[in-house]
């Protein structure tokens, strides 16, 4: 044959593809589309996640181990394998609940934006487009088994999140976006360099290979490799948000807006804990006694940096932010405790995924609520008081969400997921993380049980009612930063005191809190990925 | 017969998610309150009928429930969870009852309803369950209701730090106890307790028993509480409403010693032989610390009525690890004696505490005055009963199980230092003096004395007919376990000597 004509497992990439397409007919549809038609773009971009979704049934059906494609001699750089699935799965459900919280906010020109009047609003389209380009970064990531492949992914899933950051163009919106970009970028550089390091002591970009050539490496590279290795990981670090590469977070979910937020602290997260797992599981695995005991002190010191901070955060999107630092720092003690292990990681990363599994629904959930609030009252811990009388419903929603977050009864989905954490540390002998972790589960109570009792505290005296809207002047000047524009795409719902809810936020909250009830009676549905054999093949 | 455990179990949890729904009155809603716990104690009045003292575990329930995790939904009672399940239900129908004409003000009386049977179901599956994991799970089910009962009906201005403070001291100690479990689990492979406690710590090494009982004993020393780890209890107690001091102390502090009964001494048999003397002597501490702090509130005019019942906690939680840490079955009969006796006891006391506060807008002493039995009488000598009740007066239910416990201390387990428990003896019968001085001091504080003037000047009324129902089971009971010591004695013993290994 004059050339290799490489051949396709056009069904393997199926998801990959599908969001990759919707992103383009969002984008030209966007272009083709007049006024008020554009209504029709998140159905758009709901169907193409909802197809992505689908795509995974047949894979999951199929017989086959793993799937290969784009093969060479020295192995595949994209396979599907139940980790590929399970990943997805969590991926593309996460961004399709995201789309439904960011519905209400994007903006349908009806006519002629005005210089001011278009100021806080978030143009649809590109919204879409960007955000789904994201996500196919997301959903390639966990297939992906080579380093080029995957910081391709990565910088997919990135750039276009820079964008979406500082879509609203208003002064804390750019800022953020800004302080995003220039900290991604360099821990990009920095991930880039590692990479090199790898390939070049080693001589493979695929994981699989570079794993069995690092346990032959000629001794004299093995510093090489290891430091490579090490810096790869920062990449990936910077990602998840573990301390110290945690400072963009707080400003950045707090300047953006905040479908955006639950974006990047699921997905993108997701994402980034994904690539971890597989340059840990797979590709260092030989250096797990090196990278073990490192990620074993950053998951004390990211988990007990995001509690403590967390515990003065009076703005409630701040306040998530900070605990999704802590709860990044649950996830990577099953990483942390890999050298406990020795050779078999499959006894404990699995944990990692069955807790971003959980944290992905009840922090969505979260996200739900602080959405629905800022709309109607603001962004402040303190708009969320008595939540309950004018929305019981939201608010036990809520309620329960930020108890599983802390890991009690009644949010028992919470409880087992940090339970499958412990079970991960203390099988494998690391004692003191174990201590460590169990001290922050406290102090993560203290702040998810004072906003919890926020909700059903009476209301304040002194400020008008609270299903008014003004909630005072603090309140008043925060929701302009945060309050998602009115005039959005979808009908409305109402609920509890005849206030009008958007039809998707209420598709969000049902899908996630309904989720969230089942993953607490029934754990098994997502704790079975810890008995999966062979899951980090 | 199995299913009816289920039942006594989830009834409250029914309860409570049909307080859920919208469209409940207030009146209704307390109703539904009654109506679950008299279900709830049927339910266990059903089973102690059909329970045989002879066989060891009954009505047992063992499916899995997450089977990754090796958690299974395993229920089941013996001689040693029975008498506290019934004392649970009993406590919890009364709390319902006395909840019909009595909630604090502070929020919807829906929520409180719920979040007592809410507890309820915790303490029930607690004394229930039969996995370790299970018993964690329905442990912690308890700390959320607290806290908010405690939140938003307590007494104002101290309520805040009390309720942050319990639950965030017992959710460390639970989360130590579950590392506690997981280590177990680690070692030998299931969290089966029924089976843990048959192995009886084979293939665990010495290190590791004593480790994994340092971690779970810790954990439930606070629930206890131990001293020094009762810190969270007197403020707890203090700013709770009645319903929940009532339960605090009749309920949730039994959870710890029950699970040093049924878990840590019996699974771990060589870590409590290393910290025996440690429990035994903390116990010996709070007993002596508990009676004294008491003695000093009886002094001060600030001393607060609720505060020196819940130091009185401690002294009677400190005869209890006393027993426990003989590690003989007289000792840990003792211990589960104690338990029943308090809970009687101590909720009739705080059932008193609540009415005397009710009626004076004040629980302190200064404030107070003395003359009750001048003014109220009825409530006079119900106050005295309680008091001779709880300094442990014989042919009363406080008696028995600070007598056993003492009399496991003259004779500890072999390996144990007789020397040393029989000063642990000796000061613990210092304690009992102790005991008899302060409450017979609060006696003549609160009920003797000249009549004179009601402090808040209205006219005082005395015991009410609605309060009569509350307590005169508890008045009863306490009777009967102190005559009949036996009713007790003949359902416990069989089930510690069988979990002691037949000793």
């Amino acid at each position: 044959m004059p050339f290799d004509v490489q051949s396709i497992d056009w069904l393997a990439i199926g998801p990959v593809v599908a969001v990759a397409v919707a992103a383009l007919v969002v984008l030209l549809a966007d272009l083709f589309l007049e006024g008020a038609r554009k209504a029709v773009l998140p159905w758009l971009t709901l169907a193409g996640l909802g197809a992505a979704l689908v795509l995974l049934l047949p894979l999951h059906a199929d017989d086959l181990d793993a799937r290969g494609t784009f093969c060479s001699p020295s192995g595949c750089s994209y396979v599907v394998t139940d980790l590929t699935l399970v990943l997805q799965l969590v991926l593309l459900a996460s961004a399709f609940v995201v789309v439904l919280l960011s519905m209400p906010m994007l903006s349908v020109p009806k006519t002629r934006p005005t210089e001011d009047g278009d100021e806080g609003e978030v143009p649809g389209g590109e919204y879409q487009f960007l955000l789904l380009s994201s996500v196919t970064g997301a959903v390639a990531l966990a297939g992906a088994r080579d380093l080029l492949t995957l910081v391709i992914a990565l910088e997919t899933l990135s750039l276009p999140a820079f964008a979406l950051v500082g879509l609203r163009r208003d002064g804390p919106g750019g800022e953020a976006a800004l302080k995003f970009f220039l900290l991604s970028v360099a821990a990009t550089a920095v991930m880039l360099f590692g990479v090199s390091l790898v390939y070049g002591s080693t001589g493979s970009v695929h994981l699989a290979r570079i794993a069995s050539d690092l346990e032959h490496l000629d001794p004299r590279l093995t510093t090489v490799a290891a430091t490579g290795a090490v810096l790869t990981m920062v990449g990936f670090a910077f990602k998840v948000a573990a301390v110290p590469f945690h400072f963009w977070v707080p400003d950045t979910y707090r300047g953006a807006p905040i479908p955006v937020a639950a974006y990047l602290s699921v997905v993108s997260k997701t994402a980034g804990f994904a690539g971890l797992l597989l340059v840990a599981g797979i590709a260092f695995r030989p250096y797990a006694h090196i990278w073990g005991p490192a990620l074993a002190v950053l998951a004390a010191v990211t988990m007990t940096a995001g509690n403590v901070a967390a515990l003065r955060q009076t703005d409630a999107v701040r306040l998530l932010a900070w605990s999704s630092i802590a709860q990044s720092g649950y996830v990577l003690v099953p990483f942390g405790t890999a050298a406990g292990h020795g050779e078999d990681l499959a006894d404990t990363l699995p944990a990692a995924i069955a807790y971003l599994a959980v944290y992905a629904v009840m922090n969505l959930g979260a996200f739900a609520v602080v959405t629905l609030v800022a709309r109607e009252r603001g962004g402040l811990v303190s708009d969320h008081r008595a939540l309950f009388r004018s929305r019981p419903v939201g608010a036990v929603a809520m309620a329960f969400f930020l108890l599983c977050l802390a890991g009690v009864p009644p949010g028992l989905a919470g409880l087992f997921a940090k339970v499958t954490v412990f079970q991960a540390v203390i099988d494998s002998g690391t004692g003191w993380l174990a201590v460590v972790m169990a001290v922050n589960v406290v102090i993560g109570l203290y702040y998810y049980l004072a906003w919890t009792a926020q909700l059903f505290a009476p209301a304040a005296p002194g400020l008008p009612s609270p299903s008014g809207g003004a909630a005072g002047s603090d309140g008043a000047s925060d929701s302009g930063v945060h309050g998602v524009g009115g005039g959005g795409v979808g009908g409305g719902v109402a609920i509890g005191g005849g206030v009008r809810t958007p039809a998707p936020l209420v598709a969000a909250l049902v899908l996630t809190g309904a989720l969230l009830v089942l993953l607490s009676v029934a754990p098994q549905v997502v704790l079975h990925v810890l008995t999966v054999p062979g899951l980090l093949g | 017969m199995s299913v009816v455990l289920i039942l006594v179990v989830a009834a409250p949890l029914l309860g409570a998610a049909m307080l859920l729904l919208p469209g409940i009155a207030d009146r209704a809603a307390r109703l539904v309150g009654v109506g679950a716990s008299a279900a709830t104690l049927i339910g266990a009045v059903v089973l102690a009928c059909g329970f045989d003292r002879g066989r060891g575990m009954q009505f047992e329930t063992d499916v899995s429930w997450a089977p990754s995790l090796g958690l299974r939904f395993h229920l089941g009672i013996d001689g040693i969870s029975l008498p506290l399940l019934l004392l649970s239900a009993l406590l919890t129908l009364l709390v319902a009852v006395h909840s019909l004409w009595n909630i604090p003000p502070g929020g919807d009386s829906r929520a409180f309803v719920a979040l007592f049977l809410l507890l309820e179901t915790g303490t029930l599956g607690t004394f229930a369950a039969l996995d370790l994991i299970l018993f964690f799970l329905f442990f912690e089910v308890v700390l959320v209701p607290m806290y908010f009962l405690i939140n938003r009906w307590g007494s104002p201005g101290e309520r805040g730090p009390a309720s942050y403070k319990f639950i965030l001291y017992t959710l460390l100690g639970s989360a130590v106890m579950l590392l506690g479990f997981l280590l177990i689990q680690a070692e030998t492979g299931t969290f089966d307790m029924v089976e843990l406690a048959d192995r009886h710590g084979a293939g665990m090494s010495h290190g590791v028993q004593v480790l994994a009982f340092l971690a779970i004993g810790l954990g439930l020393a606070v629930k206890v509480p131990m001293w020094p780890l009762h810190t969270w209890l007197p403020d707890a107690h203090t700013a709770a409403p009645t319903a929940g001091s009532v339960l605090l102390a009749g309920v949730l502090l039994k959870m710890g010693t029950y699970g040093l009964i049924r878990i840590a001494v019996p699974m771990l048999p060589e870590g409590a032989e290393t910290f025996a003397p440690y429990l035994a002597a903390f116990g010996v501490v709070g007993i002596v610390y508990g009676s004294l702090v008491c003695l000093a509130l009886l002094r001060d005019p600030d001393g607060d009525l609720k505060r020196i019942i819940a130091y009185s906690s401690v002294g009677h939680m400190g005869f209890a690890l006393l027993g426990i840490a003989t590690l003989t079955p007289q000792g840990i009969n003792g211990a589960l004696f104690v338990n029943i006796g308090h809970g009687l006891i101590t909720g009739l006391l705080f059932f008193l505490a609540g009415a005397v506060k009710d009626r004076h807008d004040t629980a302190l002493l200064g404030r107070l005055g003395g003359g009750m039995y001048g003014r109220t009488p009825r409530l006079g000598a119900l106050v005295a009963f309680g008091a001779v009740a709880g300094l442990g007066l014989p042919g009363l239910a406080g008696f028995w199980g600070e007598l056993l416990a003492m009399y496991g201390a003259y004779e500890p387990a072999a390996g144990l230092s007789t020397a040393g428990y029989r000063t642990f003896l000796a000061l613990a019968g210092l304690g009992t003096v102790l005991t008899a001085a302060y409450m017979l001091g609060l006696v003549r504080r609160l009920c003797m004395g000249p009549a004179g003037e009601a402090p808040t000047g209205r006219p005082e009324v005395d015991v009410t007919g609605r309060e009569v129902v509350v307590w005169t089971p508890l008045v009863a009971l306490t009777l009967l376990a102190g005559l009949w010591p036996a009713t007790v004695l003949a359902i416990t013993d069989p089930a510690v000597r069988a979990l002691m290994g037949g000793s």
